[in-house]
């Protein structure tokens, strides 16, 4: 079934937006990201124009990531707190993050700095949690290995110390908080929610524990991604709430589903699979700014 | 039939001693609606003229012209091993749509002086200034290319039927990603390539219903659009998960 959308101004098939909605809703609910590193390039690819689908993405990702934390508040595995901290660094982000889209976009390079964004990001995060975790599989099925955690490292001497209860760390609230502005920024560039970067960052950086780490990653980025989508469709009316609503009805549901999968899975497991996807995601991005590309020409909208 | 009589009727009427277009469109506006899969325009019409037909080759062409707005092209270049941007030529005016239909191929019934003069062929509906690349012809030829791979620009040589030299029909397809506008809709009669009548007239496409409710206030109410698509997240976020929970109970 064809549908028409009023912002974008093209016509899609309706079950091909449902579809890939509860795919990436599944990974979201399973990985505590929004999925929109998948999703975008996905939207790219079936001709919606990139200022729509990136703006589009940010609306879908709220409802996937309000869907999951749901989930997870049941089962109390969100820390507010942490979760708090890291959202005030991601909104001025963000902030900052659409100030820079829309510079890019003047200078027609906002294709290419997405892509390498991609690219770099993804790559370096994805190896570094593939090598780790691949690590923690190995020690865990050797019996009698003890299981070593560097619990201090130079974090832990920063100054505005605070407790957090529920990942059951007393650091200080600097690094969430560059965190958060970090993610922000590609957050509004990217058109992600940053969860594949804000896990990592919080497991690897922060050290907090992995259960924990998905539901406060899915509840730091439903504000994130609320503010995105408010300064898209506020400055660029880019926003097209037909796109949005087909893809979530399919990432709802598949969020759900996917949070039930991440509880039966142990967490390397869940964080070796999802090194996997970053990793391939990546291979593919780079690929395609390697090879030659079949149109070297491209169409955009001109008139400033 | 109907229409094809009430087209006699009008040819028996006198007239001047030249030429004349008299036209019919199959629908005088296009609509936009939500399950809009494209749409085909049938353009038929007649010659009308007092006296035996001149001599000389005739010719019926039709343009369907999509709104002007400028765009720029660019170009990606190998640097540093990876492909990007690097030359972009704006161009001044370019049709979102563009079909031109004709009775026979275009050389054969129009003079390039003609075209120049009418901009009939999609190379003339194309206007390009302020280059500061060298081959800037690849660049509108690149954009014309891409544009008729999507649908969007068509040149259809031979579609216009032409029968007794009076009555002429053509169908043009316009696909599903049209965007809103006037669609100027051109049919020039030629004789050995001189255009002898033309007639134009204005095809409204516009978004209907919903579609049009949610593009005026995406951006006449962005702040109230942007929270209603906040809304309709958070509400279906919710909606679903309070659905699982009751399918686990």
């Amino acid at each position: 079934m064809q549908i028409y959308l009023p912002i974008a101004e093209v016509s899609v098939n309706a079950f091909l937006l449902l579809g890939l909605g509860g795919i990436v809703g599944i990974l979201s609910g399973m990985f505590g990201v929004g999925g929109g590193f998948l999703m975008t390039p996905l939207l790219f690819f079936i001709g919606i124009p990139p200022a729509v689908a990136v703006a589009t993405e940010a609306n879908q990702i709220v409802a996937s990531s309000f869907s999951g934390v749901l989930a997870h508040l049941k089962r109390k595995t969100v820390d507010l707190r942490m979760g708090t901290v890291l959202l005030v660094g991601g909104l001025v982000g963000a902030a900052l993050g659409v100030v820079v889209f829309n510079y890019l976009r003047s200078l027609g390079q906002v294709d290419l700095l997405v892509k390498l964004c991609y690219v770099v990001f993804l790559g370096v995060i994805g190896a570094l949690m593939f090598v780790e975790s691949l690590n923690a599989i190995r020690k865990s099925r050797k019996p009698g290995a003890k299981i070593t955690r560097r619990k201090h490292n130079w974090i832990h001497n920063l100054p505005f110390k605070m407790k957090f209860r529920v990942s059951g760390l007393y650091i200080s609230v600097i690094p969430p908080l560059l965190v958060g502005v970090t993610v922000g920024i590609l957050a509004a560039i990217m058109g992600v929610g940053g969860g594949f970067i804000m896990v990592p960052a919080m497991i690897y950086l922060l050290g907090m524990p992995t259960k924990v780490v998905v539901g406060t990653s899915l509840f730091q980025i439903i504000f994130v991604t609320a503010f995105t989508t408010m300064l898209h469709a506020t400055t660029n009316y880019t926003v097209d709430i037909v796109l949005a609503v087909l893809l979530l009805v399919g990432g709802v549901i598949g969020a759900q589903i996917g949070t039930r999968i991440g509880v039966k899975m142990k967490a390397e497991q869940l964080r070796i699979l999802l090194a996997i996807m970053v990793l391939v995601v990546c291979f593919k991005l780079g690929l395609d700014l390697l090879i030659e590309p079949m149109e070297l020409y491209s169409i955009g909208a001109g008139g400033h | 039939m109907l229409r094809l009589l009430s087209l006699l009727l009008l040819l028996a009427q006198p007239a001047a001693a030249r030429e004349e277009i008299v036209l019919g469109l199959s629908q005088d506006s296009v609509a936009i609606t939500a399950t809009f899969e494209g749409s085909e325009i049938l353009v038929f019409g007649a010659i009308r003229r007092d006296s035996q037909p001149p001599p000389g080759k005739l010719g019926v062409i039709v343009t369907v012209a999509g709104p002007d707005t400028p765009i720029v092209v660019r170009r990606k270049d190998r640097r540093l091993g990876i492909w990007v941007n690097v030359d972009d030529v704006k161009i001044d005016a370019a049709p979102s749509f563009y079909a031109v239909a004709s009775s026979a191929p275009l050389g054969d019934i129009l003079r390039a002086s003609e075209d120049l003069r009418n901009r009939i062929t999609l190379d003339q509906a194309i206007r390009e200034v302020g280059t500061n690349v060298l081959d800037s012809r690849s660049f509108s030829r690149a954009l014309i290319r891409i544009r008729e791979e999507n649908g969007l620009y068509q040149t259809l040589e031979s579609s216009v039927d032409v029968s007794r030299d009076t009555l002429f029909e053509t169908r043009i397809a316009m696909p599903a990603n049209l965007t809103e506008g006037f669609y100027v809709t051109r049919i020039l009669l030629t004789r050995d390539g001189n255009v002898v009548d033309t007639y134009e007239t204005t095809i409204p496409v516009k978004k209907v219903g919903l579609e049009r409710w949610l593009y005026n206030l995406a951006h006449e109410q962005a702040m109230l659009y942007g929270l209603m698509s906040l809304a309709i997240a958070i509400a279906s976020g919710w909606l679903a998960s309070a659905a699982f929970s009751l399918l686990r109970r």
